[in-house]
């Protein structure tokens, strides 16, 4: 595979000027484009626009049988703004939350729109009695399906090539799932934030070893927005716009168990492109905020390594060190990632960009990590291990 | 957005609260689907009936592909010859299940695992990202070989369902058990 070479001549250069959520819960009363709404109203307020002043717009939402609905673009349209306007939904599996402003990034940076506004939402509680049913659906039909497989088989099996590969306990991987849940309670949004130690987390249900209940993130409802702007429109409603530096994405094929899964190749070849539009050589040094997916605790240090924030088998490490607490070198989901906040699966990743948005405006409150901070990176991993989607951002 | 003091939007239901709300609908979708194997994977559930695992190799690159594919992914031209591989592999990676696909519990916990197969060209070296393999069954197998890591290297073959049980299915082969002994 080749990574690809991004155009790096665009037309306009494009920055985040608004961003909202919803809360981040495990069933809710609005029904998904109620959420849209809310997310979107939020986001608009913040950057001091109106739906008037928005050109196009960009939906991401994962399957449709989470929310029982088909078309869930169209469905989701008039709550994210999108009537009598150009409107696309786009999905990669759990990769669509950060996909989504990558997405709106070139609709702006074309030329085609001046501004986009790009919400994302979930809603996995309809499907009952638990949506694990429904992701028996993203298994081969012929080849995958007659084994009876479980969504959590894959992340078991991932977990535990990357723990033989790397020489990992789970100990330490239950360090992760401390600290974001931990982080979490600063969050507004957040599900699932909790003062919980590593004994709490190896002493959870076990559900598929190496996988333990603590280790997952929980299913929840939600959504969130952003709104991406061009150049000219940015200087003219904010003094602080927070700028994509670079964006990156790539599949690999669905044939999982014919690749080794200690590594995430196709993270790293996403970040590299997201990394080369920004100019950035030396990521582990130039990237002071990072929010690597974490819809299980070992995914956030096999994100961190495909990312290059950490060199191979290395993020467990630093983890011990306190490398990725808030106040640390490279503070890692501090918003409290999926495992804390929650994870809707677009809202969780569109989630992220919004943190890396805060974190650069210094306005993450409590959140706020201890080092100056110019850039940051948000990533999110999906489908069959294959999808990596990743956003630079600067400011 | 500030810390914790921000109000977000959204209304939390408990679940006995969700299962009282006027006008809940209930609905299971009715549908039914019956997935042909298309070229290359029909043929090599023939091969599985016959107690043999087949694989293709790209003529251009040499890939060896198990289960085999149409085309190479990668020099995107078709996939010429077949190959029989021995069906004998080393496990990659493996795991313990306690639960169903929908969740439930298992009275008897299940062990699953990628099983890397050998095949001509293929090192088997550890750097090796990509190889030809199955997802499947192991046995013979217990938790305590996969929580130690004893099983991650073994050396396993496939055990066959008996001939007149074999339908041209991936459970044609039971599982994978290993080959010592």
């Amino acid at each position: 595979m080749v990574v690809a070479r991004p155009n790096i001549h665009v037309k306009n250069r494009v920055a985040i000027v608004g961003a909202g959520l919803t809360l981040f819960r495990r069933r809710m009363l609005e029904t998904p484009r109620e959420l849209a709404w809310e997310a979107a109203r939020m986001a608009l307020e913040q950057a001091g626009l109106t739906l008037r002043d928005i050109d196009c717009v960009v939906i991401g939402s994962a399957p449709d049988a989470f929310d029982g609905v088909h078309m869930k673009g169209e469905y989701l349209a008039d709550g994210a703004g999108g009537l009598g306007r150009p409107t696309v939904r786009v999905y990669v599996g759990g990769g669509t939350g950060v996909f989504v402003p990558i997405a709106a990034w070139w609709h702006v940076a074309s030329g085609l729109c001046r501004s986009v506004l790009a919400v994302a939402e979930e809603k996995m509680s309809p499907a009952h009695p638990h949506p694990q049913g429904v992701f028996a659906y993203i298994w081969d039909p012929i080849l995958e399906r007659p084994l009876g497989p479980n969504l959590i088989w894959i992340f078991a099996l991932e977990m535990r090539r990357y723990m033989y590969k790397c020489n990992v306990d789970k100990k330490t991987i239950a360090k992760v799932s401390v600290k974001n849940k931990r982080n979490a309670l600063d969050h507004p949004a957040a599900q699932a934030a909790a003062n919980i130690t590593v004994e709490d987390v190896l002493k959870s249900e076990v559900l598929v070893w190496p996988v333990q209940r603590l280790d997952i993130s929980p299913v929840s409802d939600g959504a969130g927005a952003l709104v991406m702007v061009s150049e000219n429109e940015a200087r003219r409603v904010t003094d602080s716009p927070v700028w994509v530096e670079g964006v990156g994405w790539t599949l690999d094929n669905t044939h999982w168990y014919n690749r080794d899964l200690a590594y995430p190749r196709y993270v790293n070849y996403a970040a590299r492109m997201a990394y080369k539009m920004a100019g950035i050589e030396r990521p582990w040094k130039e990237i002071d905020v990072a929010e690597p997916y974490d819809p299980f605790d070992y995914k956030e240090l096999h994100h961190i390594e495909g990312l290059m924030l950490a060199r191979r088998c290395e993020a467990p490490k630093l983890l011990e060190e306190g490398w990725f607490e808030r106040d640390g070198e490279l503070p890692t989901s501090p918003s409290g990632g999926l495992l804390g906040v929650g994870n809707p699966i677009a809202a969780a990743g569109i989630m992220k960009v919004a943190e890396i948005f805060w974190q650069l405006r210094y306005e993450a409150g409590a959140r706020q990590v201890k080092k100056p901070v110019h850039k940051g990176v948000a990533q999110a991993w999906g489908d069959l291990m294959q999808a990596g989607t990743v956003i630079v951002l600067g400011n | 957005m500030a810390g914790k003091e921000a109000k977000l939007p959204g209304t939390y239901l408990k679940g006995d609260e969700m299962y009282k709300l006027p006008g809940l609908v209930e609905h299971r979708p009715e549908a039914k689907y019956s997935f042909a194997a298309g070229q290359a994977v029909s043929r090599f559930l023939e091969g599985l009936k016959e107690g043999r695992i087949l694989g293709k190799r790209c003529p251009r690159c040499g890939r060896v592909y198990v289960p085999p594919r149409s085309y190479c992914e990668y020099c995107f031209a078709p996939t010429g010859e077949w190959v029989e591989v021995s069906g004998e592999g080393e496990v990659n990676t493996a795991v313990v299940s306690y639960i169903s696909t929908f969740r439930e519990r298992l009275e008897e916990p299940e062990i699953v695992g990628v099983i890397r197969l050998y095949a001509p060209g293929y090192t088997g070296k550890e750097d090796e990202y990509e190889f030809p393999g199955l997802f499947h069954k192991l046995c013979g197998v217990t938790p305590e070989d996969v929580m130690s890591g004893r099983v991650i290297g073994m050396k396993v073959r496939p055990r066959w369902k008996p001939v007149e049980r074999r339908i041209g299915s991936i459970t044609d082969i039971e599982c994978f058990e290993p080959a010592e002994g």
